[in-house]
C-alpha cells in the first residue's frame, strides 16, 4: 500500500472501507486477465456491499476467466478531501489501481439520490464526466440497475446502458470490449456494435426532439440502433449464477448477514411499485436449490443470519418447507432467520413462531394507504381485517413493537384518506389491548409516512406528485388525527422526494442539472448529511428548468416519454388501462389468479410466466 | 483457557477492534469450530482479547482466549483458522494457558518514523528519549492531564535504516497505565517539536509478564 495513502488511513474515520482485503475477496493473476471491470458503486461501502446486485454480478463477472472485477465505492466526506489534496486517484479495492487502468467501469444505479455520486467518483479518478469528452474506447463507462429503466436523466454521462438483469449481458459486454481491444476498434465502432446486443442502451446514439411546451417530440435512433431496448432477463435462475461465497466485510455494513433471493418479479402489481412492473415475469429458484445454497452461503461466510429476499416473501410457494429446512439447519447452529415483507394478509401464526423461536426482532406492515378505497386505487390487495387479524396474531404472541408505513401524496387522495391512517393506527392500538397477553410492558406503534413519487413504467408514470407544502399540510393533518400516546409518528422528509421525482421522470436535459448540482459540491444525495435543497434549486434555475415540469405536471394520455425508448416487457397500453382500473378505484387480481396480459411473459422464450 | 497467538499486519491493521471480534467469530465459524456461547437472551461468544489493538497498529503478538463447545485438537486450529481468515491475519498457534491476560506487563513495539524533508537520525532520538524528562500532556474526554511517561519506558533504542527512516524500538508499558505507541510520537511532539516525524508506522512485536518473560 502506498505511504501517503497509509497514512491517509489512519486519520479518516473507518479506514477499513477503504482497504479491501476482506475474506472472499477475488484477487486474480494480472497475467491471466485481458479485462479488467471495476464495479462501482456511487455510495458508501456500507450501503455498497449490502446490495446484493453487487454480490451476483462480481461473482458471475468474476467466474468468467479472463476477466476480473473489483469494487469501487463513493468515499465519505473526510477521505474524499485527503485523496484530493493527496492527489491520489480513486482506486479499485482489490488491487489498489486507479480506475483509469480499468478497460470497464461499470456502475450500479439502483436509485436517483445516488446520480451525483457517480461523477464524482468519476472525477475523483481523473475521468472526464461526460462520454463526448472521453474519447478513447476505455475506460468504458456503463450503467446497470434499476434507474436504468429511465436512462436519459444521466445519457450524457454514460457510454452505455445494461438494461434489465446483468449476470448474462454484463459478460456479453465484456466479451465485445475484448474483441474492439485486440481489433483495435475506436469507441464509435464498439459503441455501433455495443448496441447491437440485445439490452444495451447506447445513449449518442439517440437523438431526441423537444415540442414547444417542452414535452419530448420525438427520438430518432441512429446508426441501426434498436428504436426500443428490451430488458434483459434471466429465464431459468437455477442454472445462473448465484452467489455462495459472497465477500464478507471486516467492518459492519448495513445489511450484515446472508440475502436468500426467492424469487425475481411479483405477482402483485402494486400501481405505485416501480419494481413490481419493472421486475417482472415472474421467475422463482426451487426450495430445494435454495436449502442447499442457503447452507452453502452459510458456511462459506460464518454469518449468523440469514434474511430472505424478494418483492414479496410471503407470496413464494413453498415458503413453509422452505423455513422449516433452513429453521432445521440454523437452530442448532445458532443462526437466526429473518423475514421481510412479510404482506399483511397471510401472515401466518405459525411461520411466524417458527421464525420467533430463534429471535424476535420488531415486525412490520406496509398498508401504503389508510382507507379501503385508496387502497383499492393503488391495488395493494390488504384488507383492514386482514391486517388487523395479523397484527392480533402478532399481539397474541407477544410482539409489542409494530411499524405501519404509508405514503402520503397518493392519486386521488382526500383528507379523508388521511384521517383513515389514523383510525387504522387507532384500530391497531385497540387490537393490542383487546388481545395483548402482558399489557404491563406497552406497546409502541410507529406510523410513518413518505410522500408518493410516481416513477416511470408504473401506472402512475402519468401522475403528478403532490407539491411539498401540499405534502407538509396532509402532515399536519395526521398528526393533529393521531393523540395516542402509544403511537408515534415519523414523517420523511420531502424535498428529497421532490427532487427524486423529478429525476426518475426526467429527461436528457436534466443531464446538464445534475452535472451543475456535482459543480456545486452535490454527492452523496441521499444522506442528509449532504443533500441542500437550494442547491438542486439553483441548478434547475441555471439550466432554465423547472423541477416541477417533471414531478408535479399531469402527463397528457398520448405523451412521448423519455424512457418510452426502454421496455421492461409491460406495455405502455396495459399501464394506461391499470391507471384507468385506480381511478374507477377497481383491483387487479394477481397474476397467480388471472393473467391480465401486462406482457411481460413475452420476455420468456417460451412465452408464458413461471406463475 | 484456549488461546490463540495471531498475527494482524497489512490491509488488516485497518480492522477496528470491534470489527475483529465479529471478523474472528465468523472465522471460527467458517473453520467448523464451535465455539461456545453464553447463555441467556442474547447469546454472544466466549472469547476476548489480551490487549485492544489501535486501528492502523500492526501486531506479531496479538492473544485472544475462548472457550469451546466441544473437544477440539488445538494443534490443528492454526492451519483450520487460517485457511479462512481475510488478508494479514494469520494464526501462528493455539494452545492452553491459565495465565490470566492482566499479568500482562511490558509490551515490545517497534516504531518506523518517516522524515520526507529533514533527515533525522537515530542518535537524535535516542538522546531525546533517553535524555528528557518525558512528561506529556494527555487530553481525555473532559480534561487534560500531565503524564510522566518516562517510567513506563523499560528500554528504547533507535537505528537509522534508511536515509529519513529511523526504528525505534521500545519495551513500554502494557497496561495499567498502558503506554500508546501514539505516545511516543505525542512526546516528540509536544517536547521536541523540530523531531516531529511525518509519518510513523508501528507494530506490536512481544508481550511480557512483569519478569520480562514472554507472555504466552
Amino acid at each position: 500500500m502506498d505511504a501517503v495513502l497509509e497514512r491517509i488511513l489512519t486519520r479518516v474515520q473507518k479506514p477499513a472501507r477503504y482497504t479491501g482485503g476482506e475474506y472472499n475477496e477475488i484477487i486474480k493473476d494480472k497475467a491471466d486477465v485481458d479485462i479488467r471491470m471495476a464495479f462501482c458503486f456511487p455510495d458508501t461501502y456500507e450501503i455498497g456491499m449490502s446490495n446484493l446486485g453487487l454480490q451476483i454480478l462480481y461473482g458471475a463477472i468474476n467466474s468468467q476467466p479472463g476477466m476480473w472485477c473489483e469494487r469501487c465505492f463513493a468515499p465519505w466526506g473526510d477521505m474524499e478531501e485527503e485523496l484530493r489534496k493527496a492527489k491520489i486517484p480513486l482506486y479499485a479495492l482489490e488491487s489498489g489501481d486507479p480506475l483509469t487502468e480499468f478497460d470497464a467501469l461499470g456502475f450500479s444505479l439502483g436509485y436517483e439520490m445516488a446520480y451525483t455520486s457517480v461523477l464524482n467518483m468519476l472525477d475523483l479518478a481523473g475521468i472526464p464526466v461526460r462520454s463526448a469528452d472521453r474519447r478513447s474506447l476505455t475506460p468504458l463507462v456503463f450503467a446497470g440497475g434499476t434507474s436504468c429503466i429511465n436512462p436519459e436523466p444521466m445519457a450524457d454521462f454514460f457510454d452505455l446502458c445494461a438494461i434489465g438483469e446483468g449476470e448474462e449481458l454484463d459478460v456479453e459486454i465484456l466479451r465485445l470490449l475484448r474483441h474492439a481491444k485486440s481489433e483495435g476498434w475506436d469507441k464509435p465502432r464498439f459503441l455501433r456494435e455495443a448496441a447491437k446486443i440485445p439490452g444495451v442502451y447506447v445513449p449518442s446514439l439517440y437523438e431526441p426532439a423537444y415540442n414547444d411546451d417542452g414535452t419530448l417530440k420525438s427520438v430518432t435512433a441512429r446508426d441501426g440502433a434498436p428504436e426500443t431496448v428490451t430488458k434483459r432477463i434471466i429465464e431459468n435462475l437455477d442454472t445462473a449464477f448465484y452467489p455462495t461465497r459472497a465477500i464478507v466485510p471486516s467492518t459492519e455494513i448495513v445489511h450484515d448477514r446472508v440475502v436468500l433471493e426467492l424469487f425475481r418479479g411479483c405477482v402483485r402489481g402494486c400501481r405505485f411499485c416501480q419494481a413490481g412492473f419493472a421486475y417482472r415475469p415472474v421467475r422463482r429458484h426451487g426450495t430445494e436449490f435454495l436449502l442447499e445454497k442457503a447452507k452453502a452461503a452459510l458456511e462459506n461466510s460464518g454469518y449468523e443470519e440469514i434474511t430472505l429476499s424478494s418483492l414479496s416473501t410471503s407470496d413464494f410457494k413453498g415458503l413453509s418447507e422452505l423455513t422449516d429446512g433452513l429453521l432445521e439447519w440454523c437452530e442448532p447452529r445458532k443462526i437466526s432467520l429473518s423475514l421481510p415483507s412479510l404482506r399483511a394478509d397471510n401472515f401466518s401464526m405459525g411461520l411466524m413462531e417458527r421464525v420467533q423461536k430463534v429471535r424476535k426482532s420488531g415486525l412490520t406492515f406496509a398498508p401504503e394507504a389508510g382507507s379501503q378505497r385508496l387502497r383499492d386505487v393503488i391495488n395493494k390487495n390488504v384488507t383492514e381485517e386482514a391486517l388487523l387479524n395479523s397484527c392480533r396474531i402478532a399481539f397474541e404472541g407477544g410482539w409489542n413493537t409494530l411499524k405501519l408505513y404509508f405514503m402520503l401524496g397518493l392519486p386521488t387522495e382526500t383528507d379523508e384518506d388521511v384521517a383513515a391512517i389514523a383510525r387504522l393506527a387507532e384500530k391497531v392500538l385497540h387490537t393490542w389491548r383487546e388481545y395483548a397477553p402482558n399489557k404491563s410492558r406497552g406497546v409502541k406503534i410507529t406510523v410513518s409516512t413518505s410522500m408518493f413519487v410516481p416513477k416511470p413504467h408504473t401506472p402512475f408514470e402519468w401522475e403528478p406528485q403532490v407539491s411539498v407544502e401540499e405534502y407538509l399540510r396532509r402532515v399536519r393533518l395526521l398528526r393533529d388525527n393521531l393523540t395516542s400516546r402509544s403511537i408515534t409518528y415519523n414523517w420523511h422528509e420531502p424535498h428529497v422526494s421532490l427532487i427524486e421525482a423529478a429525476l426518475s421522470r426526467g429527461d436528457r436535459r436534466m443531464g446538464a442539472v445534475i452535472e451543475e448540482v456535482w459543480r456545486r459540491g452535490g454527492k452523496l444525495d441521499s444522506w442528509s448529511d449532504y443533500f441542500s435543497m437550494e442547491r438542486w434549486l439553483d441548478a434547475f434555475d441555471s439550466r432554465g428548468l423547472d423541477p416541477d415540469f417533471y414531478a408535479g405536471r399531469t402527463r397528457g394520455e398520448d405523451e412521448l416519454f423519455p424512457w418510452d425508448v426502454i421496455s421492461v416487457g409491460v406495455s405502455k397500453k396495459y399501464l394506461a388501462r391499470e391507471r384507468k382500473e385506480a381511478y374507477a378505484g377497481r383491483v387487479t387480481p394477481d397474476c397467480r389468479t388471472r393473467c391480465m396480459g401486462c406482457g411481460a411473459n413475452c420476455l420468456m422464450e417460451r412465452g408464458a410466466c413461471d406463475e | 483457557m484456549n488461546r490463540i497467538l495471531f498475527k494482524k499486519e497489512g490491509r488488516a491493521k485497518f480492522i477496528s477492534h470491534l470489527d475483529l471480534m465479529r471478523t474472528m467469530q465468523r472465522a471460527f465459524i467458517r473453520a467448523g469450530v464451535k465455539i461456545k456461547h453464553t447463555e441467556g437472551f442474547n447469546p454472544h461468544p466466549y472469547m476476548s482479547f489480551a490487549l485492544p489493538l489501535p486501528v492502523g497498529v500492526e501486531s506479531e503478538c496479538e492473544l485472544m482466549e475462548f472457550e469451546l463447545s466441544e473437544p477440539t485438537e488445538l494443534s490443528g486450529l492454526p492451519a483450520r483458522l487460517n485457511a479462512v481468515m481475510p488478508e494479514g491475519i494469520e494464526i501462528l498457534s493455539a494452545y492452553q494457558s491459565d495465565l490470566k491476560f492482566k499479568y500482562i506487563k511490558w509490551l515490545d513495539i517497534k516504531a518506523q518514523l518517516f522524515y520526507y524533508n529533514e533527515v533525522h537520525t537515530a542518535k537524535e532520538l535516542e538522546a531525546f528519549f533517553i535524555g528528557s524528562r518525558l512528561v506529556i500532556e494527555k487530553k481525555t474526554k473532559r480534561q487534560t492531564a500531565s503524564v510522566d511517561i518516562g517510567p513506563l519506558i523499560a528500554s528504547l533504542e533507535a537505528e537509522d535504516i534508511a536515509p529519513g527512516r529511523v526504528l525505534v524500538a521500545a519495551r513500554v508499558s502494557a497496561q495499567e497505565p498502558a503506554l500508546s505507541p501514539a505516545q511516543l510520537i505525542s512526546a516528540i511532539e509536544q517536547l521536541k517539536p523540530e523531531l516531529t516525524p511525518d509519518h510513523t508506522g508501528f507494530k506490536r512485536i512481544n508481550v511480557f509478564d512483569k519478569d520480562f518473560n514472554v507472555f504466552r
